[in-house]
């Protein structure tokens, strides 16, 4: 045997192999396969997503004198001095089990604009001042009275700032306002010993070319703890998107009236974005959405039908 | 020196003497100067070349593409000559602008990996190429050092005007000027097949008056000037003068001896180098290796093209879009500081926004177009050669030689090769003749079996029932075919077998006085030259031609050993029938009447010990029966029944005849020819044909030779395999056409009962009286018309032919192609060439193999191959689409220039219809799928990018982007382009025309493709729109966290990771561990490195920060959605297959659900009908003959009936 040919099955081409090959009885029996896990998947998460009980409340236009066009209602939301508070009550239709989870809901907002995305900086997160790492990516938020922003960015500047607090059946509900946000955020990308400093939002808008975005910041509550802020700046996939605000321990019944006072200070109607209140109970799956159980049922149900056809085909003309 | 004096002045022997009458001393020399003319060659004085102007180029060759300093940007430049390629650089350099919508690294990193392995490759085949050179450059040679002394130098150390001893069967260093031989007339003998694949031996002759200078010694004070034309490319001439002691020598090509070519039988040569290195005429011949690309991978050119205009397109709508947002809708936007940003988002400038957006999303949607596609190719086609290297089966343990790919970019072309162009000797052949069969006084000898006979023998047996009962009353030998050789050591020529006649046994026979007569003729009638092996006293001989060699050897065999030539006469030892002893006879030759080809026969008259002339004659049969005396005819019947039996065979040749002269008629006939040779003058040719006319009459026949050309082994199987799977088979030969047609027989390409159309020159007599007259354009006028006649009357035979059994065979020589292949008749050519079965071409020169090439490469638009053995095939080689070089031989230029490279002609069949049809699946197929899952996934990028109002945002993390072509899809495909069998090999050889796949292009057309890139949308689209709409605002899980951007993009990542994977797994019929441990190991890497890259710090590892572990692995909605895309995406393939498989299977289906069920064991009778059904229909092989055969003797029993 020469040295440069080697009688191995590598080298023959010969290795050991299956060769799985599309028969019809394994075509049928892969259909019925799907079939048989996928509509009992669809059921389940079907089911999971009817049980879920969901209010949703849109306030943006309530929340605002009647009868304005809309350059008046920006005005409105602009200026410091109108009373922006607002009442809304909502009856609980359904019983929801506890926790339950408030959400606010932005519309035709773009967090997913490259523009947007990119105005952070994860070093200055973390670590602050003692970060060095460029902020030109946070421009024009980057400087303010030519000193460093904390934290920079146009993300941070537009922190959604509206308030509510909630009363059921005239009484107060106690919100838990913790643990709304990723542990992994808090722990490792937002820094325990980083304050806000410097920040916009905290000074009043116009001499020095200052423009207030949204939220102001509490310099003496280090980044990490601020889970409002954490939440916004995970940015959102589309341009219609839930933040998590709140959860409410315990569970309501049927017949619950929930007063909800707003503070409508968030600017949505320059873009025509919409803003709502959303109190959901959650299921395994989340919240509610049917798509993932139709999902599972039309594929499912797909199978099935093809196996019906393969099976007929197959013995009628078997070849 | 002892052996001086055994030697022979070779030139004044009878055929020399006759042969070269020409060569007149004294020729007045030509002045040689001017342009052109300027080399002038100091002989024995290489130091005079050391400096200008006499410094030439050294005798290093060098054939690499590359050397140290040009390898980096050579090689470079040609990488970026792929438009993809250059793409990707573009995007890269782009990358390192705020243009990106990545980070550098993340596009830089997967270019430089892809590039980097390309030239690596590059790299290493070029140090491969410089390994073989350095082999070449480092042989060595004897060259005069000053006093006379010789040393053994190396090649490339060798200087013009150096004096070199070469020795024999040996190779020269560089073109010399032939100063002397071990023969004292200064003549040797050159084998050229490595430069015109001739096999016949050169005669060259040194200069009268250099004659004496044969010894090492007399070289110390040897000095003389050369002035000669300058390096140039032509073979044939050579110009100059060599200045030697006051005389001035003309020189002619006669003088030189061509590096590359070899010494044979000569002991040594000296010669002065005249030309080294690149400046030989074989190096000024050699032309840059064309590159050559497959279809396929030209196709591939034009689906990149495709997909950039979809890329285009897309980046021209998202800019148009983006720019109209970023105008109307951005300066509402407060949140993004429209009133102060960059460039990039300036609603007051949204055109130039857009313009730039629009780069941006070029490099974006870049990932539709593969960037690893090139290099993956690459990696697999060298795989894929290494499997061709390693094929035991097309190992040849003879010569130890395995198959070599030696470009690997051409392996899928192997699956679609249309027409087969095939060189005759060293190829078909082996450049053996062997004395097989012979028929004496009317009986028929020999029972050796050639190899086409073993292969009609065993279809015949393996044919289907029905017709075997008819077949077996007729045996093609009429004898029993089936014995052995005995074990007695092959002799080389010889493959005789028949005790008849064997080991004095002739004696016997019925006929012994006629079969001695015979034998004797064998023994005389040659012009071989005995050598004695002085140590085991066996004889050996030099010949003019192998078959010559071959009739002496037989003669031996039998017991007429022809052991010693001396100036005047043949000295035999024969076997003497009455004394029963081996007996010392002399028979004195009287004249030699040489052969030529329009004698067609050879003669000499001898004078035995008692005195008796005879008149020995053997030549062509036509020639020799018109010549017969009217009682010598005795045998004529039987011996041309005999003769058609071995021409169907494809056995070669000639009648055996005598004539006993008296005393008066000799002498007087003697007047005559000595007249006619000493005659000087235009007419002398003319006069010693008539001498000779005068004499060689009133033969007496006695019997006939058969001898084969041996074809290589298993040749006919292999062609008639070849026929089988659909290809057309045309041999081009540098032979005379008789030798042409009997191989052609010998193969099968032609058998009794094919319509022969030949096409020639010799028959048209117009032709050959305007040749004649010498008036060029006449002789052109006439020619063209009288082949333009030929061709059409060609055509018309066939057009009227109403038998669509019959096959036609086309035959052509290479006067008549020179002509045929003008621009006016190469079409008509082509079209009669393709409506016949076979096509033979005989005395074809190199240049015109090429040309034939090219007309069916360019006429029919389909692949052709060509392979060859020697330097005459190169050109043909490098002009067909795939050139394969016959390795292992002694000439190394067909394989130097071939594409692949095989030991024995019969591994083609392997090579083709077994890798060739692995290979183009395979390639054909993963590029499909390339496409497809770049499609997959740079399509959710531009679904996504809608949602983000086309601001140029990604959902996934720049890293997945860069890996997923690296590392999460790139194994999978690399095993399915490697491994990938549809078939086992077996199957392959039994269905032959599984190979039409490739040879349809079944697997690359443009729906093919383009189903594939549905495919790719399909799944897109789904995995896209499912995931927005099962992640939309809601919870996604329990503890009420919403979808971000983050948890989006490493869903549907994973979808794509998923969906591509398994597809791959869908498509791959033959899992190995090794597919399994790359699908499978690919989607775990995916995770792996979610986890890892999600686990380092935040700042490097951004959106993928803990992404799976805390957000995505406990959440149950993740795992559920990923299920459900990707069986979703992967149903309407799933589908799709399984319909087509059911209901309109291709072959291989069958094959593999024949295979599946077990059939081949279960049920071999099946198995063997299907495959006998899968065979195509052919006009050649031995089939076709076996077939014929068959529809003859049913003929013939209905006709007794």
């Amino acid at each position: 045997m020469p040295q440069c040919v080697h009688d191995s099955k590598l080298a023959q081409q010969e290795l050991p192999a299956c060769k799985p090959l599309l028969t019809p009885a394994w075509v049928i029996a892969m259909f019925i396969l799907v079939a048989a896990a996928f509509v009992p998947i669809g059921a389940f998460a079907l089911l999971a997503s009817l049980n879920v009980v969901e209010i949703v409340d849109q306030y943006d236009n309530i929340c605002i004198p009647d009868a304005t066009t809309n350059d008046q209602r920006v005005k409105h939301i602009q200026n410091y001095q109108t009373d922006k508070s607002c009442m809304r009550v909502l009856k609980v239709l359904k019983d929801m089990k506890g926790p339950i989870h408030i959400f606010y809901q932005l519309e035709h907002f773009f967090q997913n604009h490259r523009r947007y995305v990119k105005s952070r900086s994860d070093q200055q997160l973390l670590k602050g001042h003692a970060s060095n790492a460029s902020l030109d990516g946070c421009k024009p938020e980057n400087v303010f009275n030519n000193q460093v922003i904390v934290p920079c960015g146009l993300i941070a500047w537009s922190l959604f700032n509206d308030t509510f607090s909630f009363l059921v059946n005239n009484q107060s509900l106690s919100v838990n306002r913790n643990g709304i946000s990723w542990k992994s955020d808090r722990d490792f990308k937002f820094g325990k010993n980083v304050f806000p400093s410097n920040f916009p939002n905290n000074y009043p808008a116009g001499p020095n070319g200052n423009v207030v975005g949204g939220a102001k910041l509490n310099e003496a509550l280090p980044l990490s703890d601020n889970e409002d802020l954490i939440v916004w700046m995970r940015t959102a996939a589309f341009p219609k998107f839930r933040k998590p605000w709140g959860k409410i321990e315990h569970g309501l019944s049927a017949g619950d009236l929930i007063t909800i006072n707003i503070t409508n200070v968030y600017n949505t109607y320059a873009f025509g974005g919409r803003k709502k209140l959303v109190i959901s109970t959650t299921s395994w799956l989340g919240g509610k959405n049917c798509f993932l159980g139709i999902a599972y049922l039309t594929v499912g149900g797909f199978s099935i039908i093809w196996a019906v056809v393969f099976f007929i085909l197959h013995y009628r003309s078997a070849r | 020196m002892a052996q001086k004096k055994n030697r022979i002045r070779l030139s004044k022997l009878y055929s020399y003497a006759c042969s070269r009458p020409s060569v007149a001393e004294g020729n007045v020399p030509v002045p040689v100067t001017g342009p052109g003319f300027s080399r002038v060659v100091y002989c024995n004085q290489p130091s005079l070349h050391k400096a200008k102007p006499f410094k030439y180029r050294s005798n290093y060759v060098s054939t690499t593409k590359y050397n140290v300093v040009t390898f980096f940007p050579k090689a470079l430049f040609e990488q970026f000559r792929r438009v993809a390629n250059l793409y990707f650089l573009f995007a890269a350099a782009l990358s390192l602008t705020p243009l990106a919508p990545f980070t550098a690294a993340s596009l830089i990193a997967p270019l430089v990996f892809v590039v980097g392995l390309s030239m690596t490759k590059e790299a290493i085949e070029d140090w491969r190429r410089f390994l073989q050179d350095e082999e070449v450059n480092k042989r060595k040679v004897k060259v005069h050092v000053g006093g006379g002394k010789f040393e053994l130098t190396q090649w490339q150390k060798l200087q013009v005007g150096d004096v070199v001893l070469v020795e024999k069967d040996n190779f020269f260093p560089a073109d010399l000027l032939l100063l002397s031989s071990s023969y004292p007339d200064g003549i040797c003998y050159v084998e050229t097949m490595n430069l015109d694949g001739e096999t016949n031996l050169k005669l060259k002759k040194s200069p009268e008056r250099t004659v004496e200078l044969d010894e090492d010694s007399e070289f110390g004070n040897f000095r003389g000037i050369i002035k000669c034309e300058d390096p140039n490319a032509d073979l044939y001439t050579f110009v100059g003068n060599l200045e030697y002691n006051e005389d001035v020598i003309p020189l002619g090509p006669q003088q030189i001896l061509l590096r590359d070519s070899k010494l044979r039988n000569t002991t040594f040569v000296y010669g002065v180098v005249i030309f080294s290195g690149h400046d030989t005429k074989v190096m000024q011949n050699s032309t840059e290796p064309p590159s050559k690309r497959s279809s396929i991978e030209r196709k591939m050119d034009y689906i990149i093209y495709l997909l950039f205009s979809v890329l285009l397109l897309i980046g021209t709508v998202g800019s148009i879009v983006f720019g109209l947002k970023t105008k109307y809708d951005m300066p509402k936007w407060w949140y993004m500081r429209p009133d102060d940003t960059t460039i990039f988002f300036n609603p007051k400038k949204s055109v130039v926004a857009a313009l730039l957006h629009l780069v941006t999303a070029l490099i974006l949607y870049g990932y539709l177009i593969p960037i690893s596609l090139y290099v993956s190719i690459e990696i697999v086609k060298v795989l894929q050669a290494m499997f061709i290297n390693q094929d035991l089966e097309m190992y040849y343990p003879e010569t130890d030689t395995p198959a070599r790919a030696r470009t690997s970019n051409l392996n899928e072309e192997l699956g679609m090769v249309d027409t087969i162009l095939s060189d005759k000797t060293g190829t078909l052949t082996c450049n053996m003749m062997e004395f097989i069969k012979c028929s004496i006084a009317g009986t028929p000898y020999g029972k050796g079996v050639t190899e086409v006979e073993k292969a009609t023998a065993k279809r015949l047996g393996k044919g289907s029932p029905d017709t075997d009962a008819a077949v077996e009353s007729e045996n093609i030998n009429g004898e029993d075919s089936g014995i052995e050789m005995t074990s007695k050591p092959h002799v080389k020529g010889f493959n005789f077998q028949d005790d008849r006649i064997m080991n004095g046994n002739w004696i016997h026979e019925p006929h012994s006085d006629d079969i001695r007569m015979f034998l004797r003729i064998l023994a005389i009638c040659q012009t071989a030259i005995p050598e004695e092996d002085a140590s085991t006293g066996t004889i050996s001989y030099e010949a003019e031609s192998p078959d010559e060699a071959s009739f002496v050897v037989a003669a031996r065999e039998l017991g007429f050993e022809f052991y010693k030539r001396t100036q005047s006469s043949v000295l035999l030892r024969e076997f003497d029938p009455t004394t029963l002893k081996r007996v010392q006879r002399e028979y004195k030759i009287l004249n030699l009447l040489e052969f030529n080809s329009t004698r067609k026969r050879m003669s000499v008259v001898v004078q035995d010990e008692s005195g008796q002339i005879f008149l020995f004659c053997k030549g062509a049969d036509s020639v020799i029966f018109e010549r017969l005396k009217n009682n010598g005819r005795k045998y004529e019947d039987s011996t041309k029944k005999h003769l058609a039996t071995y021409g169907d065979a494809g056995l070669r040749t000639l009648a055996l005849a005598y004539r006993k002269l008296d005393e008066a008629e000799y002498t007087e006939w003697n007047a005559i020819f000595v007249k006619a040779k000493t005659t000087v003058g235009a007419n002398r040719e003319e006069l010693l044909d008539e001498a000779s006319e005068k004499i060689e009459k009133d033969l007496i026949l006695v019997g006939a030779t058969a001898v084969e050309d041996k074809l290589q082994k298993g040749v006919p199987e292999c062609i008639d395999h070849l026929a089988q799977a659909g290809l057309k088979i045309w041999v081009l030969t540098g032979d005379k056409m008789e030798t042409a047609i009997n191989i052609g027989f010998a193969c099968s390409l032609l058998r009794q009962g094919m319509q022969q159309i030949i096409i020639s020159l010799e028959n048209s007599s117009e032709a050959k009286a305007a040749e004649q007259s010498q008036d060029k354009e006449m002789l052109t006028k006439v020619s063209m018309e009288s082949i333009t006649q030929q061709i059409s009357n060609g055509q018309q035979k066939i057009i009227s032919e109403s038998n669509e059994d019959s096959a036609f065979a086309l035959i052509i020589d290479g006067k008549a192609l020179s002509y045929a292949l003008k621009d006016s008749l190469k079409d008509e050519l082509l079209r009669l060439a393709t409506s016949c079965a076979s096509v033979i071409c005989c005395r074809v020169s190199p240049k015109q193999k090429a040309l034939v090439t090219q007309l069916v490469r360019k006429g029919t638009g389909k692949t052709t191959l060509a392979i060859g053995d020697g330097a005459n095939d190169v050109g043909m080689i490098q002009e067909a689409d795939i050139g394969v070089g016959i390795s292992g031989v002694e000439g190394m230029q067909a394989v130097m220039a071939s594409d692949f490279a095989i030991a024995q002609f019969r591994f083609l069949e392997r090579l083709l219809i077994v890798h060739g049809h692995w290979c183009y699946k395979r390639i054909s197929i993963m590029i499909c799928y390339f496409f497809y899952k770049n499609i997959t996934f740079g399509l959710t990028l531009f679904y996504f990018e809608a949602y983000t109002s086309f601001s140029g945002q990604s959902a996934y993390n720049d890293w997945y982007m860069s890996l997923f072509n690296v590392f999460f899809s790139s194994l999978p495909v690399l095993a399915l382009g490697v491994f990938e069998k549809d078939v086992p090999a077996r199957v392959c050889l039994e269905f032959p025309t599984l190979y039409q796949q490739g040879t349809k292009n079944m697997f690359f057309n443009w729906p093919y493709i383009l189903a594939w890139m549905f495919n790719g949308l399909c799944s897109s689209a789904i995995t896209y729109f499912f995931a927005i709409n099962i992640y939309q605002h809601q919870a996604f899980r329990k503890g009420g966290q919403t979808v971000g951007l983050e948890e989006l993009g490493a869903a549907m990542y994973t979808c794509v990771v998923w969906t591509v994977n398994l597809q791959i797994a869908l498509i791959i019929s033959y899992f190995t561990w090794i597919q399994h441990l790359f699908i499978w190991g690919s989607i775990g890497l995916w995770y792996l490195f979610l986890v890892v890259y999600g686990s380092i710090k935040p700042d490097l590892s951004t959106t993928a920060y803990k992404v799976l572990v805390e957000a995505l692995a406990p959440t149950p909605s993740y795992w559920i959605l990923v299920l459900v895309i990707v069986i979703a995406c992967l149903l309407p393939y799933f589908v799709v297959t399984a319909i087509h498989n059911s209901f309109w299977p291709k072959d291989h289906h069958i094959l593999q659900e024949m295979m599946h069920l077990q059939k081949h064991t279960r049920d071999p009778e099946m198995w063997s009908r299907e495959g006998s059904k899968a065979r195509h229909k052919t006009a050649i092989g031995c089939s076709a003959r076996v077939e014929d055969k068959i529809r003859q003797l049913k003929m013939h029993a209905r006709h007794n009936r």
